[in-house]
């Protein structure tokens, strides 16, 4: 499937779960500060990509779920730098760069965007 | 007790659909008021749509609670979708049939149709589509957030096992 088949199906799912428009779906778009999700809103986003895809997504396996209150991952509310390879080896759909540039875990949000899903979905295709 | 919203599960198919119903009564207190009647308008008593959504949350979320032994927290986190397009009066039947859709470890999605049977003198009428309602419900424990809830399961409280029971369906002890 191609990559630009991929982002419309994303944004068909996206306007469908967040009640966005469809011109508000754009790749570089944040989930959640520019598309207004909820939590809640990842599971329907979820759940909706596996319909539309045809493929299983596993709890965790889209979104990292814990990682604010796991030391493993954060400390003194930043990212460590083991907790970004560790995130960067289970979620490499993500751009993880704004996390570098600044480690704050409040910036984790920032890298979810919709290109991010579209990634997701590439790459769980390329692998079925 | 909690306010109950269904009075009767008739069908159940374990982790696929459910079935309940409920007679809409003018014994019901807030039906006086919704619509009262004023000086130009007579009375208009319908089934508030906020009702008819929580009849739908209360059929999908036991259907989605039954599927796990009703060991989960089930609560409603979002109304995918509410369309309803009739108005219930006292003396109809409300006939809510819920499916589930998708399931998972965190939560699920329902599908719902909302039908309206009214009375005549030949008994009931045939069912007409008063609605559609889906349905998103999380599953407290398994929160995306990590956060904690208290053991006790207080979403499946004494009125569900009430009316599972009158319903004839075998359900654990709530509470």
């Amino acid at each position: 499937m191609e990559r630009s088949e991929i982002f419309d199906k994303v944004k068909e799912v996206l306007v469908d779960a967040l009640a966005v428009d469809e011109d508000e779906v754009t790749p570089e778009a944040t989930l959640i500060g520019d598309l207004g999700a909820e939590s809640i809103d990842i599971l329907d986003i979820s759940f909706q990509l596996e319909k539309a895809f045809g493929f299983k997504i596993a709890q965790g396996e889209l979104f990292p779920e814990g990682v604010a209150q796991d030391p493993q991952y954060v400390q003194d509310g930043k990212v460590t730098a083991n907790g970004l390879a560790l995130l960067r080896e289970r979620l490499p759909h993500f751009d993880f760069s704004a996390i570098e540039s600044d480690p704050s875990v409040a910036n984790i949000r920032q890298i979810f965007t919709v290109d991010a899903l579209v990634n997701f979905c590439e790459q769980k295709l390329q692998a079925a | 007790m909690r306010w109950m919203w269904i009075d009767r599960v008739v069908e159940l198919v374990p982790r696929q659909k459910m079935v309940a119903i409920k007679q809409v009564s003018m014994a019901e207190e807030h039906l006086h008021d919704h619509f009262a009647g004023s000086a130009s308008r007579p009375a208009m008593p319908v089934m508030p749509a906020c009702f008819i959504v929580e009849g739908m949350a209360q059929t999908a979320g036991i259907l989605v609670g039954h599927a796990e032994g009703f060991k989960e927290k089930v609560v409603l986190a979002k109304v995918s979708r509410a369309e309803l397009d009739l108005d219930a009066r006292p003396g109809d039947t409300i006939r809510y049939t819920a499916e589930i859709e998708q399931f998972s470890a965190v939560g699920a999605s329902t599908r719902g149709l909302v039908e309206l049977i009214s009375w005549g003198g030949d008994g009931p009428g045939n069912p007409r589509v008063l609605g559609r309602i889906d349905l998103m419900f999380s599953h407290l424990d398994n929160n995306m957030g990590g956060e904690k809830y208290p053991e006790e399961n207080f979403v499946f409280s004494e009125s569900f096992a009430t009316l599972l029971s009158l319903s004839g369906i075998e359900a654990p002890a709530f509470g």
